[in-house]
């Protein structure tokens, strides 16, 4: 069993003891400076997830999911159908639509503070648009807290729709173009044979990037960091449940116990999600044979 | 195919489709039987410029922001009417960009190379090796892929401050030299090796790591390039570990180094504009480079269930 050691001791302490231990250190109540702390039992989880603050991120993280995760799968959806016909300088198209996913987090989101900053930003300072949106510029997308989530949105669905036109993509191409010539033959238009044959085809696909865009909006942390830093203030308006945890400024960040209960909390509430998904859609989805 | 069975079969009166056979050339590429033409042609043609467009749109204003100088950057941000690569030169010194991309080459290779080898040695022996407590390390490791990064984090950061790793290379590496995603990637493709060919080498009185080295890692080179890829690429963009276990400013990795360079300068979006251009193109380069394994890599975990 060497050949399983490093990799057993590797995910071991790096994977399956922090998760324990952050059970356990969840259940622990700390003073002030976090150095004292005492085991309040499960009832500390029950209060933590019951806290305004948690509630808070728990409400702006199941918001953004919303905002980023079907639009996300829609516009990736609508590429991959719209780039799959044979036509000339298609590969430039395809490689145009693919090319958000080298993109990192940081890289993404820089690029977008830079769109919608209301002072130094581009979109701020281009007449034409300052004129079609005032609020570009004046309170700015990013710091009024009624847009401010929905801007921190388009910059991820931006960033994460190479990712999934590239997995469409690839379902569409293995769809045999027999289902498709003979939904034609039987007189089914386009948009007919998108919702009986495409789509169906693509549910594997489209099952599987649902429950990865879900978990990467669960986890979402650099876009807040760099966009917005978890304000605007006092609402906490864009304060995922990821940044609650790490964020520079966050309440619970000298409080071990606060902070690996919310970890945990992340981990249940994923983990929930995902069986969901997989369960519930998951039946309905054809695989083929 | 040399003939196209729908044209055959086209019902009287659609008599556009067999013109098209008509028309064709013998040797002519055979057009998609929804091939648009004319207007419908047009029209997406259209789109699909449109579409791009507004993808491109972020990467364009960055580029002229990036070239442009001083003050410059808030005048007509969409139009690149200054050309200048001093900023580019100042974000790569004083933003200490390349010292950054190289801890980011570092750590992201050796957590490839490491990534490789433990998933090939684990992949290994789970599909082809029977032990006592293969079914339990087997549901340990399964459930490994269910905790997030996020979920462990915490914990981790104690861990590798007591063991005096915070601001090295180890502290950035070290908690990701294996991965579960792995392991079942190499274990699934190793499943289909033939039994023969492991008979065959046992009967030669080669060794599992000697059957390993000369003939099961070759044969299944392509899975093992898809999985470099992709750890290559999770290791270079992670952004919320190095933001932990990095406070001296010359340890950053690229990522961890944009966020310090866009927190210090907020006044100068062409600088910040800069350190992301220059942040993006290895990975543009090695995306191109690499697409066959990218595709892979990504759709290897739809196939998975």
């Amino acid at each position: 069993m060497g050949m399983l050691a490093p990799s057993a001791v590797i995910l071991g302490v790096f994977i399956l003891y922090p998760l324990g231990r952050a059970v356990w250190l969840g259940q622990q109540r700390c003073n002030t400076f976090g150095d004292v702390c005492r085991s309040n039992g499960f009832d500390q989880y029950v209060d933590l997830f019951r806290s305004v603050e948690f509630q808070n991120a728990l409400a702006v993280t199941a918001k953004f999911a919303l905002l980023t995760v079907p639009l996300g799968l829609a516009l990736g959806v609508g590429l991959a159908v719209l780039a799959d016909k044979y036509l000339r300088g298609l590969s430039a198209f395809r490689a145009i639509f693919s090319s958000t996913v080298a993109t990192s987090v940081a890289v993404a989101s820089l690029m977008w503070l830079f769109l919608l900053q209301p002072s130094v930003g581009a979109l701020a300072n281009v007449e034409f648009f300052n004129a079609l949106f005032p609020s570009v510029k004046d309170p700015g997308w990013l710091r009024d807290p009624g847009t401010a989530l929905t801007a921190v949105a388009m910059s991820s669905v931006w960033a994460n729709l190479g990712f999934t036109f590239i997995l469409v993509t690839a379902g569409l191409q293995s769809i045999p173009k027999d289902l498709h010539e003979a939904a034609a033959v039987d007189g089914a238009g386009g948009v007919r044979r998108f919702w009986a044959v495409t789509l169906p085809m693509l549910g594997p696909t489209l099952l599987f990037v649902l429950v990865v865009l879900t978990t990467r909006a669960f986890q979402t942390y650099g876009e807040i960091d760099l966009l917005t830093g978890g304000g605007p203030q006092p609402q906490d308006s864009t304060t995922t449940i990821t940044y609650f945890v790490y964020g520079q400024n966050s309440p619970i960040r000298s409080d071990p116990g606060l902070q690996a209960g919310s970890a945990v909390l992340l981990f249940v509430i994923l983990l929930a999600l995902s069986a969901l998904q997989l369960r519930g859609i998951g039946k309905r989805v054809h695989y083929g044979d | 195919m040399a003939t196209d069975p729908t044209f055959v079969v086209a019902p009287a009166g659609s008599g556009e489709a067999t013109a098209a056979v008509a028309r064709t050339p013998p040797g002519a590429r055979r057009k998609h039987f929804d091939q648009p033409t004319g207007w419908r042609l047009a029209g997406r043609y259209a789109l699909l410029v449109a579409v791009s467009a507004i993808v491109l749109f972020p990467v364009y204003t960055t580029i002229v922001a990036a070239l442009k100088p001083g003050e410059q950057v808030f005048r007509n941000p969409l139009v690149p009417d200054a050309f200048t690569l001093d900023v580019l030169r100042d974000a790569w010194s004083s933003g200490n960009l390349g010292q950054y991309l190289l801890n980011s080459l570092i750590v992201a290779v050796v957590v490839t190379v490491a990534q490789i080898a433990t998933s090939v040695l684990s992949g290994y022996a789970f599909a082809l090796l029977d032990f006592p407590g293969k079914g339990i390390a087997f549901a340990l490791f399964v459930a490994t892929l269910l905790v997030p990064l996020e979920a462990t984090l915490v914990v981790n950061f104690d861990t590798v401050d007591s063991l005096g790793w915070i601001n090295s290379y180890q502290g950035l590496a070290v908690p990701f030299l294996a991965t579960a995603f792995g392991t079942f990637l190499v274990r699934q493709v190793f499943m289909t090796l033939p039994r023969d060919l492991i008979d065959a080498a046992a009967i030669d009185g080669v060794g599992h790591l000697g059957f390993l080295r000369h003939v099961a890692v070759p044969l299944v080179r392509p899975t093992i390039g898809a999985l470099a890829l992709f750890s290559f690429l999770s290791s270079w963009n992670q952004y919320l570990w190095p933001n932990l276990v990095i406070n001296d400013d010359r340890r950053h990795t690229v990522q961890s180094g944009l966020r310090l360079l866009s927190k210090s300068n907020l006044d100068e979006p062409n600088l910040v504009m800069a350190g992301t251009v220059i942040a993006a193109i290895p990975i543009a380069i090695v995306l191109v480079l690499f697409q066959r394994q990218l595709v892979r890599g990504l759709t290897a975990g739809a196939v998975k269930g």
